[in-house]
């Protein structure tokens, strides 16, 4: 496996193959490379790294865990193991939207169930997937807490509340 | 400074307008009702005697984009950006209300201007909230002028660590996160911990399903969880804190980092604060998505940046938390509680509320309910006040079912309990749990199978997988859940669920575990008809779990509407006008579309 080089607290980059060969840009690698420099001797800023590396990334490649594991001097088992266990990260490649279906009891008694099914069988995604066009991802998410809005589905940025399975499509037609 | 500031707050033909500015009114549009506001405003010359305030959360979600004009206290709903240039011009320049953009009865229809006339507001006693919505949760200047940071004063400059803890043992506050430990009594056991390193945290992961209190507080009134936190500082002489907040929570995030570099810059923060000679400064930490991590032994693991699983205790964190060294951990509704009874001391605190629960209770109420939003109510007040008085009742006319409340920890009451008092020992006697404050409102519609599913589906998602009880009972009890609502329910399932639920409660790990049988006890304690119908006759009465409903309509109850026709997705109701409805179910893919667009539950 290659290395990740910081000399000073400042990347140089990796020796070759696997980011040469990777899907992250150099210029994705260089913002990875400065995330990681700026919080390595933080004790306990493993998350804060990880969450800041998928910003940049949208998702962990074995790669990018293996450089993160580098940079922070952490086993990679480790870094794996904190990844899998919040649901914040993905290990897979993210759509161009994300649609955040609320699954908290509020939207639950309102009737999420059939606004996910709605969408399900429209795209053909369960909960946790991606359209093969990555064009939406479908999550579940448990509680946005803006049970005010029951049922609550984010898309990308925008909030929209009082969702139903008939308004449900006509408001994902403007995602494309 | 104070007095400038609160001056500015009542300046002689000064008005204020307190826009919303919380999370639900962002996503219903407030954004561009304030610009528009902004706009009209300049445009009219009004800017000298006009000043526009996004505040946070108001509390009353379900009526978002809403604003509150000053100091004629006038209160306005669910507004769009087209409406403001009538409004400007009726309210601000001539000063008469928009009659059509008033809150109305909902019996009587009548409008009611006034904000302190709202039955939603009026019956509240806002004390943790009491700077909702009337201050910019952006400015320090608002907060110090509502007495900010004059408990922290206070107790920095003429109290001592011991008559800090005192002050709190007397005020009884209890833990506002669900568990109530009595707050002073934390406190005292880390304050005599020995070591010179200590923690004070503020557990801002508000996991629970159907809570927004916590995030409320954050996005209206952050300093009020500093001063909270400077405070227990003090008292058990730390120097770093950190707030633990949900990802999810992007808005609060931005609020209280705001606030954080405010009191910064006013030496509230960081080296000698006030000139006292004290030291404490505060970071966010931000949670990544796992709902255990509200437990206080694995948010602390979390914080050391490894995967968020709780530990056995003893040792407590008061002797052995974060980093191994003596750590508070409080809740955000906790926290803001502290500054004022610093100011007005533990006695006035405890002159409200029952004999062991003292203070006020901040209650998120959602579901089926007409008045959605945050609730703030003495500790002693009858739950059937809360749904009723100040939630205005269930919609629709329909029968109120249970309330559900504390979450996938706690339990739902029954409408033959609803006039349980809010006290923590009150409501564990009728099976739920105060918890951290999400109320749940449940129709007749809601089938109580399904939801104590729902809970299982939920804990065995965020089970850590660290015991066996937790990971392997709950993941068995919610197949036989499954199982039930599926229509292939067995005698015996129900025995078998009470027999793992003992096992897991007694054995688990953490509170996670312990508690997550809750829901199913408490449904089976009150519901239990409702399980043998699933079990014996295969039939949902409240005709929520598809495997077990016909799909035919019934013709009596049919008003021949349509609605159903035209909401089904796959074409598989034939309908015309003047017509009963006829569901082909060989196309029909039971999506239960039809059942929630019939006005009539003329569905079987």
């Amino acid at each position: 496996m290659s290395c990740c080089n910081h000399t000073h607290g400042v990347a140089v980059g990796c020796c070759g193959t696997a980011e040469t060969a990777s899907e992250i840009t150099p210029d994705q690698w260089a913002e990875v490379h400065a995330v990681i420099a700026r919080h390595k001797d933080t004790p306990g800023a493993l998350i804060t790294v990880l969450r800041e590396a998928q910003d940049v990334v949208g998702y962990f490649p074995p790669e990018l865990l293996d450089c993160i594991a580098e940079g922070m001097n952490i086993p990679a088992s480790d870094v794996f193991g904190v990844v899998s266990f919040y649901s914040l990260f993905s290990l897979s490649p993210k759509g161009r939207h994300t649609i955040k279906v609320c699954t908290g009891t509020a939207c639950y008694v309102k009737g999420i169930r059939e606004v996910i099914n709605r969408i399900a069988s429209e795209y053909g995604i369960r909960e946790g997937e991606t359209t093969e066009d990555r064009r939406f991802d479908l999550e579940g998410v448990r509680c946005l807490g803006a049970c005010g809005l029951a049922p609550v589905m984010v898309v990308g940025d925008d909030t929209h509340g009082a969702v139903s399975a008939d308004k449900v499509l006509e408001l994902l037609k403007k995602y494309t | 400074m104070r007095e400038e500031y609160a001056a500015r707050l009542h300046a002689p033909n000064m008005r204020h307008i307190f826009i919303c500015g919380g999370t639900g009114c962002h996503a219903t549009g407030s954004i561009a009702v304030k610009d528009r506001l902004v706009e009209e405003v300049a445009a009219r010359g009004l800017g000298e005697t006009v000043r526009i305030v996004e505040t946070g959360c108001n509390g009353f979600c379900a009526l978002g984009p809403l604003l509150l004009v000053h100091p004629d206290n006038i209160f306005y709903q669910k507004l769009s950006a087209d409406d403001i240039p009538e409004l400007v011009e009726e309210q601000l320049v001539h000063g008469r209300q928009v009659e059509r953009l008033l809150y109305r009865d909902p019996q009587t229809k009548k409008p009611i201007p006034h904000f302190g006339d709202i039955p939603f507001f009026a019956r509240q006693q806002p004390w943790t909230l009491r700077n909702k919505g009337i201050i910019n949760p952006e400015s320090i200047e608002d907060y110090i002028g509502r007495d900010g940071y004059l408990g922290t004063a206070k107790a920095l400059l003429e109290l001592t660590p011991e008559s800090i803890v005192q002050e709190m043992l007397t005020s009884g506050l209890r833990g506002r996160g669900g568990a109530g430990f009595p707050t002073g009594m934390k406190w005292q056991f880390a304050q005599r911990s020995p070591g010179d390193v200590k923690y004070v945290l503020c557990n801002a992961d508000e996991g629970d399903p159907g809570a927004f209190m916590d995030r409320s507080i954050l996005e209206a009134d952050p300093h009020a969880v500093l001063e909270g936190m400077i405070i227990a500082a003090r008292a058990i002489n730390a120097h770093q804190g950190y707030i633990y907040c949900r990802s999810e929570y992007p808005l609060a995030v931005r609020r209280v980092q705001i606030a954080i570099d405010q009191a910064r810059a006013l030496g509230l923060l960081g080296r000698d604060i006030l000139g006292s000679g004290f030291d404490f400064d505060v970071e966010i930490y931000q949670g990544a998505g796992a709902f255990v991590c509200g437990e206080e032994t694995a948010l602390m693991r979390s914080i050391e940046g490894k995967r968020g699983m709780p530990r056995p205790r003893p040792p407590f964190p008061a002797h052995k938390g974060l980093w191994e060294k003596p750590t508070i951990l409080n809740n955000v509704e906790t926290l803001a509680n502290v500054a004022q009874i610093m100011i007005n001391g533990g006695a006035w605190y405890a002159s409200v509320g029952t004999e062991k629960s003292k203070g006020t209770k901040v209650f998120a109420l959602s579901g089926d309910v007409n008045n959605i939003g945050l609730v703030e109510v003495p500790m002693g007040t009858p739950l059937r006040s809360i749904v009723y008085d100040i939630g205005g009742g269930i919609p629709k006319k329909r029968k109120l079912k249970a309330v559900q409340l504390g979450g996938p920890s706690g339990g739902c009451i029954p409408e033959a309990h609803l006039d349980v008092v809010v006290d923590y020992e009150e409501i564990a006697k009728v099976g739920a749990i105060m918890g951290s404050g999400g109320a749940i409102v449940m129709d007749d519609r809601t089938c109580m199978v399904d939801m104590a599913r729902f809970f299982l589906d939920f804990i065995q998602d965020e089970s850590c997988g660290k015991c066996t009880p937790c990971r392997e009972g709950t993941r068995r009890q919610l197949e036989l859940l499954e199982k039930i609502c599926a229509g292939n329910g067995e005698e015996g399932d129900i025995a078998l669920l009470e027999e793992l639920s003992a096992m897991i409660t007694e054995s688990a790990l953490c509170g996670l575990g312990q508690t997550a049988s809750n829901p199913v006890l408490s449904a089976l304690r009150y519901f239990r008809d409702e399980f043998d119908a699933h079990i014996t006759h295969k039939k949902c009465p409240a005709k929520r779990c598809a495997a077990l409903l016909d799909f035919t309509v019934n013709a009596e109850k049919c008003k021949k509407c349509g609605k159903c026709y035209q909401t089904c997705p796959v074409q598989a109701i034939a309908w015309q006008k003047k017509e009963v409805a006829v569901i082909n179910r060989d196309i029909c893919v039971r999506c239960m579309s039809c059942f929630e667009a019939c006005p009539f539950d003329a569905i079987d």
